[in-house]
């Protein structure tokens, strides 16, 4: 990649910042630019957003149908799946599974629900039920 | 308050061990430290999923660069783990106390300086922390402009996150350094390791042959599992250009290595080679930016292409590495 031929594609996603990239000037010797992001990974990452805020909302939707626990949508908001969270709650997948159920998740002891609010970092009453409606996620 | 000065790198790892050594008087670049390391792979390890998606990389994983390229060269990194965050951050603000900046490894997702859009479940991060004011830690994050800063809490949670690759609060800094490097022993001796394992690691998924593995693999998706088959494609352009790879999956960063290397041990072949690697980066982001387009509906799905344009960047590796292979003397 030629130096003049960086993407400088102003990508949204990275905040303003600039990410450093390897490229050959005139001469062919290589040198770093600094590039404002480039549409092509702009449009990977959106696709990676974009599926967890859908997981998130189908979520939401089976909770308000009382066929899924508010865990289920905390999950995707804070960008986890069933393994992430297990591992971060230090609990087995069958576990978190069987939380995901409503019944399960309401007799739920203390200590299970702390386990879930420091992976999370979530305070009890944020766990227990849906953010409103007009926040998409809350992170 | 110690002096440190930040500099911006591609990658994590490789430009924490860098801006680390040259603190300590040992001046590499970004570049060398990747090369020297052998850190450059291809490797397709469906059996661990991240996120449901096959793992995929183009580099070893997190570590290999602070201690392959301590080998290299002959310097000591001292790890420390911790049990409780407590003493991770005790042992945090010691090393700072006595003005000694330390690498960490932290979760990308729970460090508060990230942009919200980058925070992804990545427990293997690499940053430099150099200084601590009142409740802020002064940070050097290789893959930022310039310094930023993180409350003590928010970097407690994301050193001590658990999970896959869990830090388990990881600080680390070098205790020995060489007082030169050898580098027409080292850098030969670098090559070969990476070239070996790109050319001849009896697995099919990985290097050249994990390549072609990963490309009949998508030639052969169905129509019918749409939905798997964008997130598979996205999630291969994710991991070969946003996680901080200096653009191509690090074949920019191997190829500059390698012109470097041309003129450090004066063996003008090298710097062919890495016009061959130049090359074969350009495909891949070719390759990126085929799949993009189609995500988009820019052009028409097709696995079929993108099969062929993978096989194609497997054919010109292929034949960088045997170049390399030859150019190197016993």
């Amino acid at each position: 990649m030629r130096d003049r031929d960086v993407p400088q594609d102003r990508a949204r996603s990275l905040g303003g910042q600039r990410k450093r990239l390897y490229a050959r000037d005139e001469s062919g010797r290589y040198t770093t630019v600094l590039s404002s992001g480039w549409e092509a990974e702009e449009v990977v990452l959106g696709q990676a957003v974009d599926e967890f805020r859908r997981q998130a909302a189908e979520a939401r939707q089976r909770v308000k149908q009382g066929l899924s626990s508010p865990l289920e949508y905390h999950m995707y908001a804070r960008r986890m799946d069933l393994t992430v969270l297990a591992q971060a709650s230090g609990l087995f997948r069958w576990q978190v599974r069987r939380h995901l159920k409503p019944s399960v998740f309401r007799r739920l002891p203390t200590t299970k629900l702390t386990r879930y609010q420091q992976a999370l970092q979530l305070g009890h009453d944020e766990l227990t039920c849906l953010p409103p409606d007009h926040e998409p996620s809350h992170d | 308050m110690t002096d440190f000065r930040h500099q911006q790198t591609a990658h994590c790892e490789s430009g924490a061990v860098a801006s680390l050594l040259r603190h300590s008087g040992l001046d590499l670049s970004e570049p060398m430290v990747f090369g020297l390391s052998s850190a450059l792979t291809f490797a397709y390890i469906p059996l661990i999923r991240v996120g449901g998606m096959p793992m995929l990389a183009y580099r070893m994983p997190p570590g290999r660069i602070i201690r392959g390229l301590s080998r290299r060269i002959g310097a000591s990194f001292d790890f420390q783990r911790f049990r409780t965050p407590e003493a991770g951050l005790a042992a945090l603000d010691g090393h700072l106390a006595d003005d000694r900046p330390v690498g960490l490894q932290a979760s990308v997702y729970w460090l508060p300086y990230f942009p919200e859009n980058m925070r992804f479940h990545f427990n293997a991060h690499n940053l430099v922390a150099y200084g601590r004011e009142q409740d802020d830690y002064l940070i050097s994050d290789p893959t930022f402009e310039e310094p930023v800063r993180a409350d003590a809490e928010g970097l407690q949670r994301a050193r001590f996150v658990k999970g896959m690759l869990a830090p388990k609060g990881l600080l680390y800094y070098p205790t020995r350094l060489p007082d030169s490097v050898d580098y027409d022993c080292a850098i030969p001796a670098a090559i070969r390791s990476t070239v070996n394992m790109m050319l001849r690691t009896p697995l099919p998924i990985i290097g050249v042959k994990g390549i072609r593995h990963v490309a009949r693999r998508i030639g052969r998706f169905s129509p019918a599992n749409e939905h798997f088959n964008r997130l598979f494609i996205g999630h291969m352009v994710r991991m070969q250009e946003e996680i901080g790879t200096g653009g191509a999956g690090f074949r920019f960063l191997f190829a500059s290595f390698l012109q470097e290397s041309a003129t450090l041990i004066d063996k003008p072949r090298l710097a062919r080679c890495a016009d061959q690697v130049t090359d074969a980066g350009d495909e891949w982001r070719r390759f990126a930016l085929y799949c993009a387009k189609m995500l988009k509906g820019r052009m028409t799905l097709d696995y079929q292409k993108l099969a062929d344009q993978l096989m194609k960047v497997a054919a010109m590796e292929e034949a960088a590495y045997r170049q390399l292979m030859t150019g190197l003397p016993e």
